[in-house]
């Protein structure tokens, strides 16, 4: 793992995400040929092609990059957090908080930027309110906090379903899509994107204490490691990212399970790799799910939710039940 | 090397009075063997000297300076444990495993060197288990993986070597293998101190010896003061015959 040239799988990967954005800004309702897409990145191609691609697709398509690579290293955290490789970013409640922030905003009839920002809110409240209760008196063990996690997401649920039951009907096929993840309202990508890099550059000073700390906290702390305080940015990196992931494009699910689960099977579990491979990885999935969303029912859109959940339930009970 | 000393040490079990405060010092050059019924805190003293674990009352000095206030990284250079059990929650190869050791001794910028992993395998080879270097943790045997364990402190090489029962899952010959191990570690003026269930191994092997009573009562002193046959049946309820072979008490219950 650390030895011998650790980085050609991020070059493949980093050659697929390139392709994979590719494909999507080429692919729509007009389609472009790649050598014109090329000529339109490099500076030239017709002004019609200009506004299309640069204008209209690549602003989506790097928002759905950022927000595939957002989940999938959230998921990454959050699994070595709760020492469970099957953990994922909503598990504990995030993506209900920032659902039920969305929703009131829209049902107050508000949109756009105030949407997001609710959102974000919402995610960030969840994330405080699991921890304090996980926390609660006495230490918070992985269990503990799992457990939290799960009894909150569902009390979001409730809170959901209450919000969908009292929206006049007019209003539902918005809340609808934003509840699946849509990437079609997606602002501005650069946010989403540079929170990724730094989190990515983060990660290699504490990659080596991560990987310590998937053995146990015990035996990190017995290896040197400060564990709480190691916790607690993991914890709050991780929410960070889902947060703004899921203001981005709503909740999509699946990212952020599958992603690190498959990339663990074939590279290993050094964290010092896996982390930006999972950026990597999941942005391209995310990119291939969105062009997919956009081309499958077009000149409709389905929302890029539907596709990750269907490629990611399969997916996931296959490796389930392949493994031990 | 480095000495571990424990003043007026009352380790905290809960809803336990404090019996005895453990007055010991653990010097360079000695194999300590801990004692004891099960629940009387062996694993708990354990913690409790690594530093995971504040103490009830009293301190824990490594050479002179309390052990609260060196950082935990400096601690780890100096002091490492083999747990009783471990989490194998992510898949690790037994090489991979071993080298977390080395985790004390790099900055967060470096990555393992060459060195480090010679540190690794050298380990592996003298605990016997370099052959399955390249296997998963989870897919070995108690045994193996006890050894992968003890391996991973080897490479963190520590001056102070704590174990919470070593032989725990291993056969007759890596029993005796990992007890001469530890003897060759003290030679080199390390200390180890280990706590144990198997008397004979520990009167073979152990110079000092700690023995905890279930009611917070201890004593503790060199081995063969320690290890006589009324004090250990009254430890542990069990009638015990004794005799002498090779120089060398064996206890076998009666």
């Amino acid at each position: 793992m650390p030895i011998s040239s650790p980085y050609r799988p991020l070059l493949v990967l980093l050659l697929a995400g390139f392709l994979a954005a590719l494909i999507s800004v080429s692919i729509g309702s007009t389609a472009i040929g790649f050598g014109d897409t090329l000529r339109v990145i490099t500076g030239s191609g017709t002004e019609l092609q200009q506004t299309l691609i640069l204008e209209l697709r690549l602003p989506r398509t790097l928002s759905a990059f950022a927000t595939g690579g957002l989940l999938a290293v959230a998921g990454a955290l959050m699994q070595v957090l709760l020492r469970n490789p099957l953990a994922d970013p909503y598990v504990l409640g995030l993506s209900g908080g920032a659902a039920v922030g969305a929703l009131l905003a829209m049902l107050a009839g508000v949109g756009g930027f105030l949407v997001s920002g609710s959102a974000f809110a919402g995610a960030m409240l969840a994330t405080l309110l699991v921890f304090g209760l996980a926390h609660g008196s006495g230490s918070w063990t992985p269990s503990r906090l799992l457990l939290t996690g799960v009894v909150v997401a569902a009390g979001w649920g409730a809170i959901i379903t209450l919000i969908l039951s009292m929206t006049p009907a007019s209003r539902l096929p918005g809340m609808l899509h934003w509840l699946m993840g849509d990437l079609s309202h997606a602002a501005t990508p650069w946010p989403g994107l540079m929170i990724l890099v730094l989190v990515c550059l983060m990660v290699f000073p504490l990659g080596r204490a991560l990987n310590v700390l998937a053995r146990g906290s015990l035996q990190a702390a017995a290896l040197g490691v400060s564990v709480r305080p190691l916790e607690w940015s993991i914890y709050l990196m991780a929410s960070l990212l889902t947060a703004t992931a899921v203001t981005m494009a709503g909740s999509v699910g699946f990212v952020g399970l599958v992603v690190p689960h498959m990339l663990r099977l074939v590279l290993g579990n050094d964290q010092r790799l896996i982390l930006p491979a999972c950026a990597l990885a999941g942005g391209t999935l995310l990119v291939l799910a969105d062009t997919l969303a956009r081309v499958v029912i077009a000149p409709e859109q389905l929302p890029v939710g539907v596709i990750t959940a269907l490629i990611g339930v399969p997916t996931f009970l296959y490796l389930l039940y392949r493994s031990r | 090397m480095t000495r571990l000393t424990t003043e007026a040490l009352i380790i905290d079990i809960p809803g336990r009075a404090s019996g005895v405060p453990l007055n010991l010092a653990i010097e360079p050059g000695q194999v300590w063997g801990v004692l004891g019924p099960n629940g009387v805190g062996k694993t708990t003293l354990l913690h409790t000297l690594a530093g995971l674990r504040a103490p009830r009352s009293g301190q824990l000095l490594l050479d002179e300076t309390p052990l609260h206030d060196i950082r935990r990284k400096t601690v780890s250079q100096q002091m490492g444990l083999v747990f009783q059990d471990r989490q194998d929650g992510f898949p690790a190869t037994a090489l991979e495993t071993a080298l977390i050791g080395r985790h004390p001794w790099l900055s967060p910028w470096q990555m393992e060197s060459g060195e480090d992993l010679a540190i690794a395998e050298r380990a592996l080879e003298a605990l016997d288990v370099i052959h399955l270097k390249d296997r998963l943790v989870n897919t070995l045997s108690g045994g193996e993986r006890q050894r992968v364990a003890i391996a991973t402190l080897m490479t963190q090489s520590p001056e102070i070597w704590l174990l919470d029962e070593p032989t725990n899952h291993l056969d007759l010959q890596h029993q005796t293998a990992v007890m001469k191990l530890l003897r060759q570690q003290a030679a080199c003026d390390r200390a180890v101190f280990m706590c144990l269930h198997d008397l004979n191994l520990a009167a073979r092997w152990c110079d000092q010896i700690l023995l905890l009573y279930p009611d917070g009562q201890a004593c503790w002193g060199p081995a063969r003061d320690m290890l006589v046959t009324s004090a250990l049946e009254s430890l542990f309820g069990q009638r015990l015959l004794s005799a002498e072979l090779d120089g060398f008490p064996v206890f076998v219950p009666g």
